[in-house]
């Protein structure tokens, strides 16, 4: 098991507002190194809410979770912050990027909080990674200059700044054209195969689970397959 | 830890809503800039107005008051030592207002380290005699020479030369108010009637006008010389010593020490000028008032702004956390953003500051009282400057705090999800 990147131990979650609603119900599965992984189900079955928690971000949740190793449960805000910037990568539906950078900077600032390289190495690895996705030329563009489709390769470069352990998506094709939504597919998938990149993408789209590795089918906060 | 990357992102975070950034470094400039000048203003007029009194008042001054003797008789009989001795209707003494032993004295206080100078002094009634009427007056007679130096006598004498006084014998400058009650020019002479009944001619080669009317109505200034053959006394007379310390703080005990160690009256300068003091504390103390107000309205203005600027930003806050940015990070880029508004306002607060009150001092401002004065006072303390940058950027510091706050506690959960 020296190769678990992830791992969810009964994992429960409720809602509280307006009624008590439980809506994630003994969640328990892992996620190894080099896995391509896509979640799927029915609109409100808990898939965003169940990678709200698995991203560290939403720490209101019983349970155990496990990333590298290392127990999530007590850590600090700070420290959380530190394991989203080092070992996660997010891809978002909406291209969350901000507009006041170009997009190089954009892909730079983890880089720059991570402070593991100087400003000139990040700067390097940010080029790299954007020509790896065939952006390259967009690296001085304002980053509300950019159609939708470059936007969401941005925010996958961004990603992938720090060589995180795990990238995690929720629905990042969910607001593509066919085009586009193939495009990132192709990303995804050779990051997977030629990098032996982690996945774990939250998906509508079958025909994009069903080429994915491995597919975790949830029902009313269920994960049934 | 990373602040490099903090003060870059807080900056274009200002730079992205310049305008907005503007309006709130434009308000810290304008409090800053008012409590800089304010200050200036108000103290340069405290200082003058102390001045009018204090420039010219001694800080201990030394002379023989005519009171009942302290030690009356019966109480130095020791046949009467052992009870009450009730004494009624005592009176004054024939004690004399001179200064005994007053060469001794000052060969003392010229050995006296704490002593920046002194100036010794007769002060006497007389009449002024215009025609059938006669005018009650003071002459004093000094030592022009030390009351130039330590008093700046020679600052308000609006016509005619102070040093005649001691260079023509039986000459006189006399007040502004009473010259024009006398109706006398310069050169002209006038008569005085002694105290003790005498007449005596004096020339007038000065006015003198002190900014107080009141005194300026009654008082005039001879040589010492002079007032001596006036009054008849010898050479050695004199009824007042006027010292100057080199410490002001220092008043009070010296003056006790004195009036112990020569048997004189001794009167300090805090003790003869309480009130002004308090002017001067009570007016300071509402421009400070006014300034702070000014600056606080303004850290109102940044208060709203970053506000504003946290509510336009949640998503970039929401995607800085996702991406690793801590909660701590996200306030510091606030704070940065508030206190660089308040720098950057303030200093420029500073400058106009300095521009403004540069300009009052040189607006003319002549009054017949102020004879000294010619354009408006302005006090260029450098404390001010340090007071208004240092409270510029304590309030946006305290304006910046709230919302950065807020920003730090955004659930970037609940934006991503709201999206
Ligand atoms: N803040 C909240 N308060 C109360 N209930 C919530 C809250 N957020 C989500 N829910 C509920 O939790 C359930 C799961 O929501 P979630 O967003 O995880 O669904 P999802 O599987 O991602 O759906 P979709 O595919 O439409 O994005 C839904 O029924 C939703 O109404
Ligand atoms: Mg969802």
């Amino acid at each position: 098991m020296g190769n678990t990147i992830l791992e969810a131990k009964n994992i429960n979650k409720e809602f509280h507002d307006p009624i008590t609603v439980q809506v994630l119900t003994d969640i328990n599965f892992s996620v190894n190194k080099g896995d391509f992984v896509a979640i799927t189900g029915k609109s409100g079955c808990g898939k965003s809410t169940l990678l709200y928690i698995l991203s560290t971000m939403d720490t209101d949740y019983t349970g155990e979770l496990h990333i590298d190793g290392e127990a999530m449960g007590n850590k600090k805000e700070a420290e959380l912050a530190r394991v989203r910037n080092e070992k996660i990568g997010f891809v978002f539906q909406f291209h969350y990027l901000l507009n006041e950078f170009s997009v190089i900077e954009n892909v730079m600032l983890p880089g720059l909080k991570l402070n593991k390289f100087n400003r000139q190495e990040v700067e390097h690895r940010a080029m790299e990674r954007l020509k790896m996705l065939d952006i390259g030329h967009l690296a001085l563009k304002n980053a509300n200059q950019v159609s939708g489709g470059e936007k969401q390769r941005v925010a996958i470069a961004r990603a992938l700044i720090n060589d995180p352990f795990i990238i995690m998506g929720d629905e990042p094709t969910g607001n593509l054209d066919k085009k586009n939504s193939e495009l990132v597919f192709d990303i995804f998938k050779r990051l997977a195969e030629e990098f032996n990149q982690t996945l774990l993408i939250v998906t509508h789209d079958q025909s994009f689970a069903q080429r994915t590795h491995r597919i975790i089918q949830m029902e009313d906060g269920k994960i049934i397959a | 830890m990373n602040l490099s990357l903090i003060i870059s992102i807080a900056k274009s975070l200002l730079l992205a809503r310049w305008k907005q950034t503007l309006v709130a470094a434009i308000g810290v400039t304008f409090s800053i800039t008012m409590f800089i000048t304010l200050l200036s203003f108000m103290t340069g007029l405290n200082d003058l107005l102390d001045g009018l009194i204090l420039n010219r008042t001694p800080h201990v001054r030394l002379y023989n008051d005519i009171k009942p003797s302290e030690h009356q008789p019966i109480n130095m009989d020791t046949a009467y030592s052992g009870g009450h001795n009730f004494i009624q209707s005592i009176k004054s003494g024939n004690s004399r207002q001179e200064i005994y032993n007053s060469a001794t004295i000052m060969r003392t206080l010229n050995n006296d380290t704490r002593v920046a100078g002194y100036a010794p002094k007769i002060i006497t009634q007389v009449f002024f005699n215009d025609g059938s009427i006669d005018i009650s007056g003071v002459v004093n007679g000094i030592d022009v020479e030390a009351e130039t130096r330590l008093f700046h006598f020679a600052d308000y004498i609006i016509a005619g030369n102070a040093a005649d006084i001691s260079r023509q014998a039986n000459s006189i400058v006399l007040g502004k108010g009473l010259a024009d009650k006398l109706l006398v020019n310069i050169g002209d002479v006038v008569q005085v009637t002694t105290a003790k009944g005498e007449l005596f001619p004096l020339k007038v080669v000065g006015y003198f006008q002190s900014g107080l009317q009141e005194l300026d109505k009654v008082q005039s200034y001879a040589s010492i010389a002079t007032v001596q053959k006036l009054m008849g006394k010898p050479g050695n007379f004199i009824t007042d010593i006027q010292i100057k310390l080199t410490n002001l703080e220092i008043a009070p005990p010296v003056a006790k020490e004195y009036a112990s160690l020569f048997n004189v009256d001794a009167e300090d300068i805090q003790t003869a000028n309480s009130q002004f003091e308090t002017g001067s504390s009570i007016r300071t103390l509402i421009s400070y008032a006014v300034g702070i107000t000014l600056l606080i309205v303004a850290g109102f203005g940044i208060y709203n702004i970053l506000n504003m600027m946290i509510y336009e930003k949640m998503d970039s806050i929401a995607i800085l956390k996702a991406t690793g940015f801590s909660g701590r990070d996200v306030k510091r880029i606030f704070i940065v953003i508030a206190i660089s508004i308040g720098f950057f306002g303030g200093l420029v607060g500073l400058l106009f500051g300095f521009g403004l009150s540069y300009g009052i001092d040189q607006i003319p401002f002549n009054t017949a009282s102020l004879p000294t004065i010619k354009t408006y006072p302005i006090n260029y303390n450098p404390m001010f400057y340090v007071i208004g940058s240092s409270f510029s950027l304590i309030t946006t510091y305290m304006a910046g705090w709230f919302p950065s706050r807020k920003a730090s506690k955004v659930d970037p959960v609940v934006i991503i999800r709201g999206k």
